[in-house]
């Protein structure tokens, strides 16, 4: 019972290959034979046969094995008579020169020179010499006339042969014929056979019934044949070969999950230029000029001066004396050194520029911006000389230290951190700055993850036109990104191999 | 960052205190210095750049005994006066033009101690001295130094030394040339017809500032008990401060500081001078940042934590510390000796309305629609080599360079298609087709720009397989257009990258936006590529004024 219903399910599943084969191997084992007569490609038969075999229904054997086949030479002479014979029947018992053999026998001067040899020591002709040589047929000659030798019968034998039905007394034959060249050979080849499981004798016996239906077809349902029918069922559970569909680069995926972070908390966003100048990049961040960042060897520079807005003027009394700020400043400011051409180094410039295009009664305002910054490095699997920032900024007169802490903790929980800690830091242009420190739900640790504080009067004043507490933070996204797709090197970022795109899980966040 | 190192036990010593291992780490990092490690009899900690007086063991030991309230308040270092002087001669002027000196007594110096001396001189070299550019640190044994010393800038041939390190007199030329340090920092004197010199009563040279000390002169042993200080750079206040990192330093370390008289051409100094700068301090403005509501009482105290000293509305502010430019440096200590842990997390009530970019939001459309058509987005680098953007190009644009670079990024891209070219040599080894596309920016000169520079983002898709042909890469441009609503034709146009024939204007509302066609095997080849591609490019900043006019 148990069985025939295990028959039933797999007939009703089979792949017309297999129903052409099945009924084959009732009776046949051997691949060559079941090709032969299921009428199909070898091929086919080899995938019908390996798909029942993962059915448990054969089990496929493939040994190696000697096999001897016929030669050129064998091929031939097993149709026109061996050389020797056709000799023998040229001759009489009268002497005939060899001219007159060659020409009733049909034979070249080779075969004719290797029949005289091999006739001769079996006493089957005579020879004589005069101006040519003169044969007749010898004692054994009329014996061997009226008799085949074991060599003619192993030639009349099917071909190829299985070597290991020989017998020993076609071995002697098969010895002979080996030793003449282009006759036969042994190889060794591999033969496939089947072996039915229990499961495929009963199978082989069932009926599998009339054809079943493949593919549904318009054609099907136009003419309503499909009701006559039945479909084959298919094995659903199987591998189907891969296919590839468009997709968004993940970064960019990131990206999206970042800026609705924002936007979801009501902040604008910035965005400008990566090309800026040493002013808006640095010196509107009060970032001294001879700050160690600013050298060749940590910015891109380009070649050529900027223009400067109107508003420099302040910055520079600023930077030299601290202007209307209530600073000291930094004692110096060049303007060759403000005019330069750079990458921007980090989206605070686009925060600068933004609050120097805010009123008074634009306040309070929330910005933010998620771009691409610059420095000059190497790469490595570590470092990018390109790389996302992401960075927000709150500018409200009434805002304070305990509300960048509130608005860090509210950042980082949609970000999936429920905790969040501040230390102090050093920015050149916030006063506070902050370390941001999340503490990792996997690792059970706190992570630094970004950077904040709040932006220093010598900044505001000149770009605003008045002191006002700028709340800022901000932070890279290699992190996130490296851990989300378990990164390890972070020049996979912008690898673009297209395989590994192509397979990358989506951005579930 | 520069870390400092410091040993647990002399540390410990010079608190006055210790704390647990926990509390001992914690502590520190909540001082505003990341600790980087402790081992053993070892804490290792990184430094901010802006508080370079806690690059020694014991100005690091100074602020955190005073952060955990074990020593708070100024402290007060003694300077006794030597009447000794420097003469500053007027030759310096336009070479190094200032120095500010010391002299410290009764020290004791030993294998660590020397060293200890040595790391202060090099942390406060690479980071406040900007590598020595904008000061530099000599430090010499008194035994051999006759007063007067000069400092002056004399003609390079005449300075002659034996320098540290070295086996024979040099004269300044040849340090630069040959020996060690002056070919590190050479470049300091680069161009200049005379090099600074300090030089004893006896005329003997004791260093070549910002390079080297003469071996004879400049050489601290552990039978030094006295030493000689100067710095020397460009700018008197950040000396003086420099030099009272160093002083108060070495009188932690049981030294008496003694004042030289500085002649200078047109004024005379007394240096080190250790009187606490003065400033004004309004506590409500601190009370208004931080969202606090500290007396003045408290707000002393957390003040004297730090270091200060406070006097009715008046901070005194030490010598040492040269990051305090505005009371909203005071306000942050404030708020480090508060505790930034004990800050509240407050979300203030402050209704705004959130807007993405109205172009990034476009792109985002424009993505989607190409996602759907089955292409594969991908993202490179702004930055290519020439080589790429123009020759495999078979162009000759103008494109914009950078002065320094790296290696084979050089030139900010002008097209996107080159990048995908690269992409696309890249991938030979994966499965095709090759569909992919970019969404990016690219860079071109524009007079009228503030920067010299034109920004466009633009797309760009490439097309790679074996069949490909003009028909599918227009097919794209036509879906892509009839999404966004718009009409557009292909004008038949001439462009060297494309094969001629092949390739057109991509046009909308009569205005040229990009460039579509079947890309010519010259270009293939120089790409080695060995499968035919078709590509479209387009201004996405044109397009976008098109469908919203």
């Amino acid at each position: 019972m148990e069985i025939e219903k295990k028959v039933k399910n797999l007939v009703a599943k089979l792949h017309p290959l297999e129903r052409k084969v099945l009924p084959v191997l009732a009776k046949e084992i051997n691949f060559s034979q079941i090709v032969e007569k299921s009428g199909l490609q070898g091929v086919e038969v080899m995938r019908a046969l390996q798909w029942l075999e993962n059915k448990e229904v054969l089990k496929i054997i493939s040994e190696k094995k000697k096999r001897v086949s016929l030669d050129a030479n064998g091929k031939k002479y097993s149709e026109e008579g061996l050389p020797e014979r056709r000799f023998l029947e040229a001759l009489s018992e009268d002497f005939l020169n060899l001219s007159a053999v060659a020409k009733k026998s049909h034979l070249d001067k080779e075969e004719l020179n290797a029949c005289l040899g091999l006739l001769k020591r079996k006493l089957a002709i005579d020879i004589q010499k005069e101006e040519e040589l003169m044969v007749k047929l010898g004692p054994q000659g009329k014996i061997l006339l009226d008799k085949k030798t074991p060599e003619e019968d192993f030639l009349n034998k099917k071909f190829p042969l299985d070597f290991d039905s020989v017998t020993d007394l076609d071995k002697l034959a098969l010895d002979n014929l080996l030793q003449r060249k282009g006759f036969v050979k042994v190889e060794e080849v591999k033969d496939v056979s089947v072996e039915l499981t229990p499961f495929g004798k009963e199978l082989v016996k069932a009926d599998l019934g009339e054809d079943v239906m493949g593919k549904l077809t318009a054609g099907l349902l136009k003419t309503g044949k499909w009701k006559d029918k039945k479909f084959r069922e298919y094995d659903v559970e199987i591998n189907v070969p891969q296919i590839n569909g468009g997709k968004k680069h993940f970064v960019n995926e990131a990206v999206d999950y970042i800026k609705n972070i924002w936007l979801e908390m009501g902040f604008q966003e910035m965005k400008g230029n990566y090309v800026q100048s040493a002013f808006w990049d640095l010196d509107a961040l009060f970032v001294p000029q001879d700050h160690p960042a600013r050298e060749m060897q940590d910015t891109f520079y380009l070649s050529g001066k900027a223009k400067l807005p109107p508003l420099w003027n302040k910055v520079k009394e600023v930077h030299k004396t601290g202007g209307e700020t209530g600073s000291k400043g930094w004692g110096n400011f060049s303007r060759e050194e403000t005019e330069q051409l750079l990458l921007r180094t980090h989206t605070t410039v686009l925060s600068a520029r933004t609050i120097s295009e805010l009123k008074e009664e634009d306040l309070p305002a929330k910005f933010f911006a998620v771009g691409k910054v610059f420095r000059n490095e190497a790469l490595d699997w570590k470092h990018l000389f390109e790389f996302y920032q992401v960075e927000g900024i709150v500018i409200d007169p009434n805002a304070n230290l305990k509300h960048l802490k509130g608005y860090l903790r509210e950042f980082y929980n949609k970000m999936g951190f429920e905790k969040v800690r501040m230390r102090p830091a050093h920015f050149p242009y916030t006063e506070p700055s902050v370390e941001v420190d999340v503490y990792h739900p996997v690792k059970k640790e706190w992570v630094e993850l970004g950077g904040a504080g709040i932006f220093r009067p010598e900044v505001v004043k000149p770009l605003l036109g008045f002191d006002c507490p700028v709340l800022a933070w901000g932070q890279g996204m290699g992190r996130i990104i490296s851990e989300y797709w378990k990164i390890t090197d972070i020049r996979d970022l912008y690898k673009n191999d297209l395989k590994q795109l192509r397979e990358m899980k989506v951005w579930l966040k | 960052m520069p870390t400092i190192t410091l040993n647990k036990k002399v540390f410990e010593k010079l608190v006055g205190k210790k704390l647990p291992l926990e509390e001992l780490k914690d502590r520190i990092s909540m001082l505003g210095t990341d600790l980087e490690k402790i081992e053993d009899n070892e804490i290792v900690v990184e430094v901010f750049p802006n508080r370079p007086d806690l690059l020694s063991e014991q100005g690091f030991a100074r602020a955190f005994a005073s952060f955990i309230g074990e020593k708070t308040g100024l402290r007060d270092y003694a300077v006794k006066r030597s009447g000794d002087k420097v003469i500053v001669d007027s030759s310096v002027d336009n070479i190094r033009p200032f120095t500010a000196c010391a002299i410290v007594k009764k020290l004791k110096f030993d294998e660590e101690t020397i060293r200890e001396v040595i790391q202060i001189q090099e942390k406060l070299h690479v980071t406040f001295g900007r590598n020595r550019k904008k000061l530099a640190i000599g430090i010499y044994p008194m035994e051999k130094i006759k007063f007067p010393i000069t400092y002056s800038a004399e003609d390079p041939n005449k300075i002659k030394f034996k320098p540290l390190e070295a086996n024979r007199e040099m004269t300044g030329l040849q340090v630069l040339g040959h020996h060690k340090a002056g070919r590190e920092y050479g470049y300091l004197l680069e161009n200049l017809d005379k090099f600074p010199v300090f030089r004893d009563a006896t005329g003997e040279v004791l260093s070549m500032p910002p390079i080297i000390n003469s071996d004879l002169m400049g050489k601290v042993t552990e039978e030094t008990k006295e030493v000689f200080i100067e710095c020397s750079g460009f700018d008197f206040e950040a000396l003086n401060k420099c030099l009272n990192m160093i002083v108060t330093a070495l009188a932690e370390m049981g030294g008496e500081i003694y004042s030289l008289d500085l002649e200078y051409p047109q004024k005379n100094f007394v240096t080190p001078n250790l009187f606490p700068d003065k400033m004004k301090f309004n506590l409500s403005y601190a009370n208004q940042r931080l969202g606090l509501d500290l007396t003045e009482k408290e707000a002393k105290e957390l003040l004297e934590k730090m270091g200060y000293g406070y006097d009715q509305g008046t901070v005194l502010v030490p010598s040492y510390r040269a990051d305090i430019l505005h009371q909203i440096d005071l306000v942050e200590d404030i708020a480090i000796a508060y505790g930034y842990e004990n800050f509240e997390e407050i979300i203030p009530e402050v209704a705004t309305i959130g807007a993405e970019d109205k172009l990034e939001k476009f792109f985002r459309k424009v993505r989607d629609i190409l996602v759907g058509l089955k292409l594969l987005e991908v993202k490179n680098y702004h930055l290519l080599n020439e080589i790429e953007l123009n020759a495999q190009m078979l162009l000759d644009e103008e494109i914009v360079g950078l002065k320094s670079s790296t290696g084979d990024y050089n030139h900010l891209r002008n097209y996107v298609l080159p990048s995908l070219m690269k992409n696309l040599n890249e991938n030979q080894h994966n499965e095709f087709p090759q569909n992919i596309f970019e969404i990016g920016r690219t860079f071109v000169s524009d007079k009228g720009e503030e920067t010299g520079v034109k920004e466009k983002e633009h797309l760009s898709v490439v097309l790679c397989h074996d069949q490909v042909d003009f028909t599918e890469i227009k097919q794209i441009l036509d879906v892509l257009m009839k999404s966004l609503g718009l009409e557009c034709s292909v004008k038949e146009s001439k462009h060297n990258s494309f094969i001629p024939g092949r390739v057109g204007d991509i046009m909308v509302g009569g205005k040229k936006i990009g460039v579509v066609g079947e890309l010519s095997p010259e270009v293939l080849t120089n790409w080695d590529l060995m499968v035919p591609v078709v590509s479209l490019e387009l201004n996405l900043e044109d397009l976008f004024e098109k469908v919203f006019p």
